[in-house]
């Protein structure tokens, strides 16, 4: 008796939006990232069906190859060492290579000043991802999508930093982030939404985020603490 | 009460017999009717029923009356698994509360919402799970067409044709030839061709060595490459040779009757031939009207629901949504998220975020297991992977005999979540 009872009462009920159960984001927008390849890439690379080697490799399937691997192609010696030391082109790798290729690879041969913007990076990313090998065929391959960084309760999210605190804790940060803003060679972290702060020291944490010392740093502070920083780095803006 | 119930149904059957559509029959309960008692449908059907107390009218249509499954059918080729303990009756689903109709569907009506059966009768739902795993597309190989099947078999559907590929290597001349006609993508169980090579290995080492065995292959790449090359190097040197598509693999023709294997114009003569040939979704699905020209049936990534009909789900193989390999693991991850929804929908339960996730295992030889598997996550366009793992070459012999075992606890923990 008692479901049919559950059943009276709900079955008007409606269909929940789909939006509402989606949670990762493509890695960034193909169609998009084509255009950003063919003005940044394509005088010197060609992708797709029949693609050869031209000034540089082909990109077909570059996702998850090693650095330097295409034996008919000559490289420098520099990405060739890389590519026996285990350099692979996953999605880090690549994104860290696109943005500024000498600092990845000193001693490249490609000749390219690099691609500041982490959006029309994300964009050709995903559009170099299309071809590469297809997940579903082959389940190893690279993702092909970021899932949100960390999924944290509302009450960690809630949580009122106490500013003084915050004061206080910063000092650890701030030998190498500075105070002013600055993001020379190391990411500025005042005036961040508090709420990104926090999820973002809670991916470190979690060891979601790659850096051995953020890693580290995150992990001695609790919920508490890294909310005081995210209210105290916050607030530092507005003097 | 009850007997006025009694006599409405009754006269209901009654009055709907002569246009065999017992429609008003449902009334009382919603209905789900799943086509197809495999991986997907199977669980679907039982999570429902289980899950809501029987709040929910469930009917199951299967035309077998047991389901043996594809995986661990290769173990089965290598002599490490049973026939027999590859199958699995209905029993504990229809227990569960399922009305288990052992039927084809052979068609859909979406706008009266009904499933006509081959015995003639039609069932009605509110929600539809299409869940009719695969078949083979017609011409893919040159040559080979199902009523060959027992000359060259396929055995990637569930059932006796496994038992026929295991006999024809078994009676094969001593030093013959074994081929495998390779899929292109996407099909079922992306490593599955490389285990059953590995398994055929196993079993040709041990009762005809000199024997060997030729994958005609017209992908490029394919699952766990790397691990299954290093695999039969070391267990089976000089026996396995690959032609990919640079060497004309993709370029081929069988000849059932004469045994032939064409290969970019070079005549082989096999003993036994395995012709996997290129796959899509159930038929069932493209009656339905469900699937595309890619063959398959598109679905939202967030709940598997159809893009064609909202009160349809397409699960397992003969969906397409991304980035899922198909496979058991898959269609069983993709049927508890299609359970969720429709039994929020129909009862108003809690629905909750898809959660999806898959891991193949291989079996190389004795005691040496690889894994491949990964995490998905909806996007608005398409389920996607967010992480995967892979067991890597060179791995130590103890941490393969882990991952073997693992298997076999997987294999016994999918087949009692679904039948068991
Ligand atoms: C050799 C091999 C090895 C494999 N190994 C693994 C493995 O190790 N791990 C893994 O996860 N997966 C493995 N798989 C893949 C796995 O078998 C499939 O992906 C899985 O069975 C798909 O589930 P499904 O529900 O979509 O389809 P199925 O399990 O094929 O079920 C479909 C069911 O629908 C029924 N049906 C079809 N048409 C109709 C109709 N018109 N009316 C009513 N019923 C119908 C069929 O009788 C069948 O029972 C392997 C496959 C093969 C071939």
């Amino acid at each position: 008796m008692k479901p049919r009872l559950v059943l009276t009462f709900c079955l008007g009920l409606a269909l929940i939006p789909m939006e509402a159960l989606s949670q990762a984001s493509p890695i960034g927008d193909a169609t998009t990232g084509a255009e950003v390849y063919r003005r940044e890439c394509a005088s010197c690379h060609q992708i797709g069906e029949g693609a050869v080697h031209r000034i540089g490799p082909h990109l077909n399937r570059i996702f998850d190859r090693g650095a330097g691997s295409h034996s008919d192609f000559r490289y420098s010696d520099a990405l060739l060492r890389q590519g026996r030391d285990g350099l692979k082109w996953d999605l880090r790798r690549l994104d860290a290579y696109i943005e500024n290729p000498r600092a990845l690879v000193s001693g490249t041969r490609m000749s390219y000043r690099g691609l500041k913007d982490a959006q029309r990076r994300a964009d050709l990313i995903a559009y170099l991802r299309v071809y590469s090998d297809q997940p579903q065929n082959i389940p190893e391959a690279s993702p092909t999508a970021v899932i949100r960084e960390v999924d944290l309760p509302e009450s960690v999210l809630a949580i009122e930093g106490d500013v003084e605190y915050g004061e206080f804790l910063s000092s650890e940060c701030t030998t190498c982030h500075q105070r002013t803003g600055s993001d020379a060679g190391i990411p500025g972290i005042v005036g961040w939404p508090e709420e990104d702060f926090v999820v973002a020291m809670h991916a470190y944490k979690q060891k979601l985020r790659p850096h051995a010392v953020m890693q580290s740093v995150a992990a001695r502070l609790d919920d508490e603490e890294i909310a005081a920083l995210a209210a105290y780095f916050h607030a530092l803006a507005r003097e | 009460m009850k007997l006025n119930r009694r006599r409405f149904l009754g006269t209901a059957t009654l009055a709907t017999a002569a246009l065999s559509a017992p429609a008003v029959l449902g009334q009382t309960r919603p209905r789900v009717v799943v086509i197809g008692g495999g991986s997907g449908g199977g669980t679907v059907a039982r999570y429902i029923a289980k899950d809501s107390n029987g709040a929910v009218d469930v009917t199951l249509i299967e035309p077998t009356r047991r389901y043996y499954t594809c995986y661990f059918s290769n173990l089965y080729l290598g002599g490490f698994w049973d026939y027999d303990a590859l199958g699995h009756g209905y029993g504990t689903i229809a227990r569960t509360g399922v009305n288990v109709i052992h039927d084809w569907a052979v068609g859909v009506d979406r706008d009266v919402k009904t499933v006509a059966l081959a015995s003639g009768d039609s069932v009605s739902y509110d929600r539809l799970v299409v869940a009719p795993g695969i078949d083979f597309v017609e011409g893919s190989v040159p040559g080979w067409n199902v009523s060959q099947q027992s000359l060259m078999p396929h055995a990637y559907k569930s059932g006796t044709q496994v038992q026929l590929l295991k006999h024809q290597i078994e009676t094969m001349r001593e030093g013959g030839l074994f081929v495998m006609v390779a899929p292109p993508n996407p099909y079922r169980c992306p490593p599955g061709p490389g285990e059953r090579v590995s398994m055929v290995a196993h079993m040709l080492t041990q009762s005809n060595p000199t024997a060997k065995i030729l994958i005609v292959d017209p992908k490029e790449n394919y699952s766990k490459q790397a691990l299954f090359e290093e695999g039969w190097e070391r267990h089976y040197p000089g026996m396995v040779t690959r032609i990919g598509p640079d060497m004309g693999g993709d370029d081929f023709e069988v000849r059932p009757e004469s045994m032939e294997v064409v290969i970019d114009g070079e005549v082989e003569q096999a003993d036994v031939c395995n012709v996997i040939p290129a796959q899509k979704a159930g038929r069932i699905a493209e009656l339905a009207g469900l699937t595309n020209d890619s063959g398959w049936a598109p679905v939202m990534p967030a709940d598997m629901r159809s893009r064609v009909d909202e009160n349809v789900f397409v699960l397992g193989d003969a969906s397409a949504q991304g980035d899922m390999p198909k496979s058991g693991f898959s269609a069983n991850s993709q049927a508890k998220v299609v359970a969720n929804v429709i039994r929020g929908e129909l009862t108003g339960s809690r629905i909750f975020p898809a959660r999806y996730s898959n891991t193949c295992w291989s079996l190389i030889a004795t005691d040496d297991g690889v894994k491949v598997g990964a995490n998905y996550e909806p996007t608005d366009e398409k389920i996607a992977s967010v992480s995967s793992f892979i067991s890597q070459t060179g791995e130590d012999a103890d941490l393969r005999r882990q991952t073997y075992e693992e298997s076999i606890g997987w294999y016994n923990g999918i087949v009692a979540d679904i039948f068991g």
